[in-house]
Parts: structure tokens; C-alpha cells; sequence
């Protein structure tokens, strides 16, 4: 019998050295023009992490669906928007200052973030448009960097920030502006400090695209998705409710909590089903009931007892 | 103003290459949307396009007679081309909303259209919409006689509710709701404007005539 000759993994080129391969071409293609036109655009690269242990056992949403069908208003209102027109943003450097109601007020760069302990999540994604996804995201505990900071015994929220720069965001710039910037989201502390809650900074093994959020993101499974702020520069921990961007342009559509509820209509459209974005065309698509807390009640429930949720929505 | 006129043989000819062009897209996104080529939300994606085509045909059969008022072009002649493919794209929305979004679960649709406004709405546009298809054959033109003109009065709320129905479907209204919104309002506040601004150039032609001879004189 002939020996089977297994690949060795030395051999395979790894995802994150075709890409830095990429770039390099890249740049190189771009050299000639470098001085022309000064290009910051930045390719995800691989991103190592830990299995977290939370899968669905659902089927993955194909890559390149979850990074071209996006919601990121600060590069368009379309859902192409996002992937095609983030190119000049540039994620790197990046820090996040978390300050407010806190012992330790703290700069955070991205490597002292990525120190915080990486981990690998599948959790499903509900839009408030009806649609979902299931997404690998890459991730630490939010609750991690909270702890760093030593939280005073006042602090009741945690109020988010994206960051506002018109140079790089076309969504961001010209006459029509469709929202306030910053991008603005809140938590309870302890829906903050809950193990499903983390900040995300990769998703399918390598780091986030400009499109998802890059360089880190907030991702609350349960949540609607509009809650998963983007590209956060500025955590502030408040003892009032803090404002959130949707919930203040139309407080009768969106409200603060945003917890997936089938049985709370959005006044223009039903919430008890969902579509499942997924290759295919047409039909690759498919129709599912929507799940209360989007099928993670087990783990948050608990956080909204006594809580009338159709006045909390 | 005056363009070069296309000579009267190609007539029929260009109006059937425009109910030709004017299927293209929908034909062409739903062979992309079929073999899997469109990313993301295929079915939205086809849905919107074939009801922001809808919205771009009615705009265009509504600026046809301001051309002809303003700047003199007459394209009346593409006028009910343009009027069927802004019904036949309305009809493929709906069609593309019922079939392939909501996957004929009529209980679900039922309630869109009497619980959503922006669907009850929309749902009102087609439903004047039928009509306005079925007579506009020469034959009903005739029929019809000045009735005809009356009923086909129906493409301005038919326009104004496919310019709301865009925008109330959406989280934020945006440039190209207000976009399609403001052109809808300028055609339509053209109607009634119009009478006016047609009073004027009367009697300025008028007076152009009496002045005429005049103005020979004094040369």
C-alpha cells in the first residue's frame, strides 16, 4: 500500500501571509502613486484566538456576505455603502479612552486591547430590519476591560463612542447628514459586564474590515444589531441613561434596550421572523421565526426580571 | 430650444427600443439574482431596484409635457411607453415582495398592507395603477374620450405615493429619497403652475404679434 503523504501545516501558506503578500504588491502597485494619491486603505489580516465555546451550530454566513451587506451609516445609508466606499479609513493607530465614573481612567492602545485575552465567539446576529446572520466574531469580555478600570460604586451605565472623522467617512461629510455624530450607545453596567458581552475586533479569523467596525467593536448578540456600535473611541461609565443614536431620532421605533423580541412589532414592520442572509441567490435565503432575546433567554433573561419588556423595548 | 428632430420612420422604432431598455435592468438583476451572483440580501436588493425603477419611469412620464411646455421638446410620443414600464416595474415589486420576500404567506402580506402604512400606500399606487394600464391602448383613448384624460389624472397620486412610500420604508430618509422626492414635487407642483405660466406665454406671443409690425417700423 502506497504511504499516505499527509500536508504538512509548515506547508500551507497561512491566510495572513498571502494577505501581507497582498499588500506588499499593493503597495508596490500603488508606489508610483503614492504621492498622488495617498492611499490608507488596510486589508484584514489573520488574527489568532482562543475557542470561546459559544456556537450555535447554525450554519456560518459566507464571509463574503457579512462583510458586503452592511448597516454603517458614517460611510452611507446603502447596504453596499460600507464595503465600497470605507477604503480611506484608517484603523491604525487606534485607542480607546474609557473614563467617567471610574477609579483608573485609562487610554487603551489596540495591543494593551488584544492583550485582554482573545477568543473566538459564533453568535447569531438579529438586524432590526428582519434580517440575521451567524457571524464568528474574534473578542474579549467587555467585562475585562471594565475591571481594569475600577468602576466606582455610582457607575450604573456604560455609554459608547464612535469615532467622527469626515475625512476618511464619506457618510460623514456633505450637505445631507442622516444621523448626529458620534454614533452614540449605551448599556446598563450589568448588561456591559455580562459574559455574552464583548468587544470584537476580528471576525473570521482575521481582524475586523473597515466595513464591520474596524478596529473594535461592540457585538451583544442579543441585541439588536443597530446596538453593536462601531470603530469605539470613548467608553464612559455614567450614572444616568446614556443617549443612543437611534433612540433619539425616533424614540417610538428604537428604544434603549433593543432586546431581540419577536413579540414587539417595529411600528413599519414585523419582528416575529427573521431572514437568514446566505449565499445562494434568491433562495439561498431563508425565513426563520424570530427567538425572544434571539435564542440566548437562557443566558440574559435574567437581567430583565420584573422589567415589562413591550415598555422597555 | 430645438434638437435635432428624429426623422419620422425611426418613430416606432425608438419606442420600442425603449420598452427594450427599459426591461433591462429588472431582466438582467434577476439573472444575477438567480444564479447567485447577487451578495448580501439578493431578494431586497432586486426588490429595491425594481421599485426605485418603478419611481425613475413615473418621474419620466411626468416630465414629458413640462419639456414640451418649457423647452419645447415633444416626446409625447414615449409617453405611455415610459407610463407601462413604471406600472410593469411596480408590478414586478410587488410581485418580487410577495413571491420571493414573503414567500406567499398571504396572512403576513395581508397584514403589511393593512397594518404598514408605507405598504398601504404603496399597495393604493398599483391598485390606480391598473386602470391606468388597461386604457392605455388607443382604442380605450378613443373610447373614453375626455374621460380619458380625467381618469389618467390618477398618475399624481399615483406618483406622490410611490415617492412616500420610499421614503416612509425607510430608517432614515436620505439623499435619494429626497432626491426622487423633490423631483415627484417639482413635476407635480408644475401641474399647477402651469395654467399660469401658460396664460403668460399667450400673451406674451400675443403681444410679440402686435408688436411686430412696429418694431419693423422703427428699423
Amino acid at each position: 500500500m502506497r504511504p499516505s503523504h499527509p500536508i504538512r501545516g509548515s506547508e500551507i501558506t497561512s491566510e495572513s501571509a498571502y494577505l501581507n503578500r497582498r499588500d506588499v504588491l499593493q503597495l508596490a502597485a500603488a508606489g508610483g502613486m503614492a504621492l498622488a494619491a495617498p492611499s490608507f486603505a488596510w486589508a484584514a489580516t489573520g488574527l489568532a484566538a482562543k475557542p470561546g465555546g459559544y456556537d450555535p451550530k447554525e450554519e456560518i454566513t459566507p464571509e463574503a456576505d457579512a462583510t458586503s451587506y452592511n448597516n454603517f451609516y458614517e460611510f452611507g445609508t446603502g447596504k453596499a455603502d460600507p464595503a465600497a466606499k470605507s477604503g480611506d479609513f484608517n484603523p491604525r493607530p487606534w485607542s480607546i479612552k474609557v473614563d467617567g465614573l471610574v477609579g483608573k481612567p485609562t487610554e487603551f492602545d489596540l495591543d494593551a486591547l488584544m492583550a485582554l485575552g482573545l477568543e473566538e465567539r459564533i453568535y447569531r446576529m438579529r438586524c432590526v430590519e428582519a434580517w440575521s446572520m451567524v457571524i464568528p466574531w474574534i473578542g474579549f469580555p467587555l467585562s475585562a476591560l471594565i475591571d481594569k478600570v475600577e468602576p466606582l460604586g455610582s457607575a450604573k451605565y456604560v455609554a459608547f463612542e464612535t469615532i467622527v472623522r469626515p475625512e476618511e467617512m464619506p457618510g460623514q461629510r456633505g450637505i445631507f447628514q442622516p444621523l448626529d455624530w458620534p454614533y452614540v450607545e449605551g448599556l446598563r453596567l450589568d448588561e456591559a459586564r455580562h459574559k455574552l458581552t464583548i468587544l470584537a475586533m476580528g471576525m473570521y479569523g482575521k481582524t475586523l474590515p473597515n466595513q464591520n467596525g474596524a478596529p473594535i467593536r461592540l457585538v451583544t448578540p442579543w441585541k439588536y444589531g443597530f446596538k453593536g456600535i462601531k470603530s469605539i473611541v470613548r467608553i464612559t461609565l455614567t450614572e444616568e441613561q446614556p443617549a443612543s443614536t437611534w433612540n433619539r431620532l425616533a424614540p417610538g421605533e428604537y428604544g434603549f434596550y433593543a432586546n431581540v423580541n419577536p413579540a414587539v412589532n417595529h411600528p413599519r414592520w414585523s419582528q416575529a421572523m427573521e431572514n437568514r442572509i446566505g449565499g445562494g441567490g434568491f433562495f439561498g435565503s431563508n425565513e426563520r421565526p424570530t427567538l425572544p432575546f434571539n435564542g440566548y433567554g437562557d443566558e440574559v433573561a435574567s437581567l430583565y426580571a420584573g422589567m415589562d419588556l413591550k415598555a422597555n423595548f | 430650444m430645438a434638437l435635432p428632430a428624429l426623422p419620422k420612420r425611426y418613430h416606432a422604432a425608438s419606442i420600442w427600443a425603449l420598452y427594450s431598455l427599459g426591461l433591462v435592468p429588472a431582466v438582467w438583476t434577476f439573472y444575477l439574482g438567480a444564479t447567485g451572483q447577487l451578495i448580501g440580501n439578493p431578494v431586497k436588493i432586486f426588490e429595491h431596484l425594481l421599485g426605485e425603477w418603478a419611481l425613475r419611469f413615473l418621474i419620466l412620464t411626468l416630465a414629458i409635457s413640462p419639456l414640451r411646455d418649457l423647452f419645447g421638446i415633444n416626446w409625447v410620443r414615449y409617453r405611455r411607453a415610459l407610463g407601462l414600464l413604471a406600472f410593469w416595474y411596480v408590478a414586478m415589486h410587488f410581485l418580487a415582495y410577495m413571491v420571493l420576500d414573503k414567500r406567499l404567506a398571504f396572512g403576513v402580506i395581508v397584514e403589511d398592507v393593512f397594518k404598514r402604512w408605507f405598504i398601504t400606500i404603496g399597495m393604493a399606487a398599483l391598485l390606480m395603477l391598473i386602470p391606468l394600464a388597461l386604457t392605455s391602448n388607443t382604442w380605450s383613448i378613443r373610447r373614453l374620450g375626455p374621460g380619458w384624460v380625467k381618469l389618467h389624472r390618477l398618475i399624481y397620486p399615483v406618483a406622490a405615493a410611490g415617492a412616500l412610500h420610499f421614503c416612509l420604508a425607510v430608517k432614515v430618509i436620505g439623499p435619494e429619497q429626497l432626491v426622487y422626492a423633490g423631483l415627484v414635487s417639482l413635476l407635480l407642483g408644475w401641474r399647477l403652475a402651469r395654467p399660469r405660466y401658460m396664460a403668460w406665454k399667450r400673451g406674451r406671443r400675443q403681444a410679440n404679434v402686435g408688436l411686430a409690425p412696429a418694431r419693423a417700423l422703427t428699423k
